[in-house]
């Protein structure tokens, strides 16, 4: 790297450290002619809509869900993650190749995962694998501006898939509608690993984050039971609300769908500054004015309408005239018979 | 209003969670059926309770059932993106701040006095389009031979690029601070080469569609069979690529073979080609500058005595021309 001054006008050849501080000694017309940039905007508006709705936004509602494996699978494994799959069909994104490059615990392994995220726009994976060391591994991490927030390790066992449950089908819940949560266990409180596990779990599984709430689709629970201080029980259930004398139904729960014993193996937690700074709320938003309504003391309140002039003689009408059609017809034959011969045989024939 | 501590059950209603920190498993556990009897009953108490909340709620009819409003849930999840920064004021936000500038509110018809009609203020069939001006009267101040139509165009273009140039500029200042808008990104145009400030250039319109045509031609059958779109160019240079002489031809000056044999020869042996100097050429002017100037000397001389003169110059011209001619074939 060098460089020979000339005339007022730098001639340079630039080693990349030395190019901001030449962008400061330079004088400024040259400043902007170094790097020309261009505004680039989405040409239709269906692009437009698709990049706004990646867009950071004040208030976030539920978030994507990426189920991706690693270089080995085993059967256990590849039935985990297809029922996942299932459960959040809506808002999750399954890759079925193998990925040899991520490691999540790894320092270097995790740029593939950051990059599917940004790609996806999914701030939650599921990075299944199989290996000796560790059998039917499930990683499940969070991302935080597509870079890597928390992760937690657990091992499946004793996997029961939904389809070896029996039940009547009237019961089966619906895809995305909100689940109930339950929690049961000392454990979720003491250990540290099973509080992570737990917040994790309530982040995949919680779904949309909705403010009205319609009672008659709430139709499945998860259950999570911490048995010991690594192991939880997790399970999937349908609801069946009975008739009890009061306005609260009696609730039944039913096995429905995949349970599976989950061993916490590692976790990572985030770092301090990075949970700072994701675990901050918007300021609550001042509320939004309505537009044509207004407070009147006598009348209370008192909204204002404002309809369009309707053009009544203009409007075409859907189904053509019986007189209009007569009139044609007459117009039609008067022309027939002062301007031209007939075109074709088949008038003559009528 | 969210949390119900009842039994230390904690619930979160905006998120539909229960848990139960108080119960404790019996170590061993017992068999699978009966932990999974004994989970189920107590996730039943636990969902009851939630529905019991749940219910208790003030509740609107809807179509497809009753409808609730859910309290915001207490357990706090960490966000999956930043929060949204906002926008740093533009330039013309801050002076107009400074000058205390109030927006006023443009309406999109305005009655133009020209046609005595309402148009719109901007876009097709516009008030005050620029070439709705019929005539522009000539001011004391105006050079004569400059077209004020023309004017008016460079003006306004010159304009628009200014304002594009502010807008870059109130981007770049919002990128800084991470706050651009989302569906705006900044591109880089062209990288500046090492050692030079040009921009590589551009093909333009024609050299794109030559170098197409050629692609085209890069088929197995040489791009014979494909059927040409609307607007395709031919190919240039289309065909033989090699130059074969004629079998018969007749020996003599304008032979073709006797010119390729004498190229190769020029060629090969290089005291006699050269190709920056045209000896055949170097050696006419060199000899009609001579001419040129024995000429004038003689001319010269003639002027002082004119009778005196012998009639050599001709004979000489002839040689000369003679001598040069085979000097330069001869070797």
């Amino acid at each position: 790297m060098y460089f020979k001054l000339r005339l007022g006008l730098a001639v340079y050849t630039l080693h990349k450290s030395f190019q901001s501080f030449l962008l400061q000694t330079l004088p400024f017309g040259l400043k902007s002619k170094l790097i020309m940039l261009k505004i680039k905007t989405p040409k239709s508006g269906k692009a437009k809509r698709e990049i706004e709705k990646r867009a950071p936004k004040l208030v976030e509602s539920g978030k994507k869900t990426l189920i991706l494996q690693g270089t080995k699978t085993s059967n256990v494994l590849n039935a985990v993650l297809t029922e996942i799959y299932h459960l959040k069909k809506d808002s999750a994104v399954r890759y079925t190749r193998k990925n040899e490059n991520i490691r999540p615990f790894e320092s270097g392994g995790e740029t593939s995962l950051e990059f599917f995220s940004l790609k996806t726009d999914c701030s939650i994976f599921v990075f299944g694998s199989h290996s000796k060391k560790r059998p039917d591994n499930l990683v499940i991490g969070r991302t935080y501006d597509h870079h890597i927030y928390d992760l937690v390790e657990v091992g499946v066992e004793n996997f029961k898939s939904m389809e070896s449950f029996t039940y009547d089908k009237k019961l089966s819940p619906k895809v995305g509608s909100k689940p109930f949560i339950a929690f049961i266990g000392e454990g979720f409180e003491s250990v540290d690993e099973l509080k992570h596990l737990k917040e994790v779990l309530l982040d995949l599984l919680r779904g949309e984050v909705v403010e009205n709430l319609n009672l008659a689709g709430l139709d499945h629970a998860y259950i999570c039971t911490a048995v010991s201080s690594n192991r939880v029980f997790f399970t999937h259930c349908a609801m069946r609300l009975k008739k009890s004398g009061t306005i609260v139904p009696r609730m039944e729960l039913v096995e429905v769908g995949p349970s599976m014993d989950l061993v916490v193996r590692r976790h990572r937690l985030p770092n301090d500054s990075v949970r700072k700074e994701a675990m901050k709320t918007a300021k609550e938003q001042p509320k939004k004015k309505v537009k044509n309504v207004s407070q009147d003391v006598i009348q209370g309140k008192v909204g204002k309408i404002y309809v369009p002039d309707q053009q009544v003689g203009s409007v075409a009408l859907p189904y053509k005239a019986k007189g209009l059609k007569r009139e044609r017809r007459e117009a039609k034959m008067k022309h027939e018979t002062n301007d031209r011969a007939p075109k074709k045989q088949k008038e003559n024939s009528e | 209003m969210t949390g119900m501590d009842t039994q230390e059950h904690q619930i979160d209603l905006g998120h539909l969670m229960a848990f139960d920190p108080l119960h404790h498993f019996p170590s061993p556990p017992t068999s699978r059926e009966e932990l999974v009897k004994e989970c189920l009953q107590k996730g039943t108490v636990l969902v009851q309770l939630i529905a019991d909340a749940l219910f208790n709620l003030p509740s609107t009819e809807d179509i497809d059932g009753p409808l609730v409003k859910l309290p915001p849930p207490m357990t706090r999840l960490p966000r999956e993106k930043h929060l949204p920064k906002p926008k740093p004021p533009t330039k013309w936000e801050l002076f107009a701040k400074a000058k205390g500038i109030k927006n006023r509110k443009k309406d999109k018809i305005v009655y133009d006095e020209q046609t005595g009609t309402w148009k719109r203020r901007h876009g097709y069939d516009r008030v005050n389009d620029d070439k709705d001006i019929p005539i522009i009267e000539a001011k004391m101040t105006d050079e004569p031979g400059e077209d004020p139509f023309v004017k008016r165009q460079a003006e306004k273009k010159k304009r628009v690029e200014k304002h594009e140039k502010n807008r870059l500029q109130n981007l770049k200042q919002a990128a800084k601070v991470g706050a651009l808008p989302s569906h705006i990104q900044l591109a880089a145009t062209a990288l500046p080469i090492t050692g030079t400030q040009a921009a590589p250039k551009k093909a333009s319109k024609n050299e794109l569609q030559d170098i197409a045509s050629m692609a085209a031609a890069a088929t197995a059958s040489g791009g014979k069979f494909d059927k040409k779109l609307v607007g395709e160019k031919p190919e240039k240079h289309k065909g033989k690529y090699r130059k074969f002489l004629p079998v018969v031809e007749g020996t003599g000056i304008g032979s073709q073979e006797k010119q390729q044999t004498e190229k190769v020869l020029n060629r090969l042996i290089s005291k006699n080609s050269h190709e920056i100097l045209n000896v055949d050429k170097a050696i006419n002017m060199y000899n009609v500058k001579k001419e040129k100037k024995r000429k004038n000397q003689r001319g010269k001389d003639s002027s002082t005595s004119s009778k005196l003169k012998p009639k050599k110059q001709l004979q000489k011209k002839s040689l000369k021309k003679g001598g040069s001619s085979k000097k330069g074939k001869s070797k």
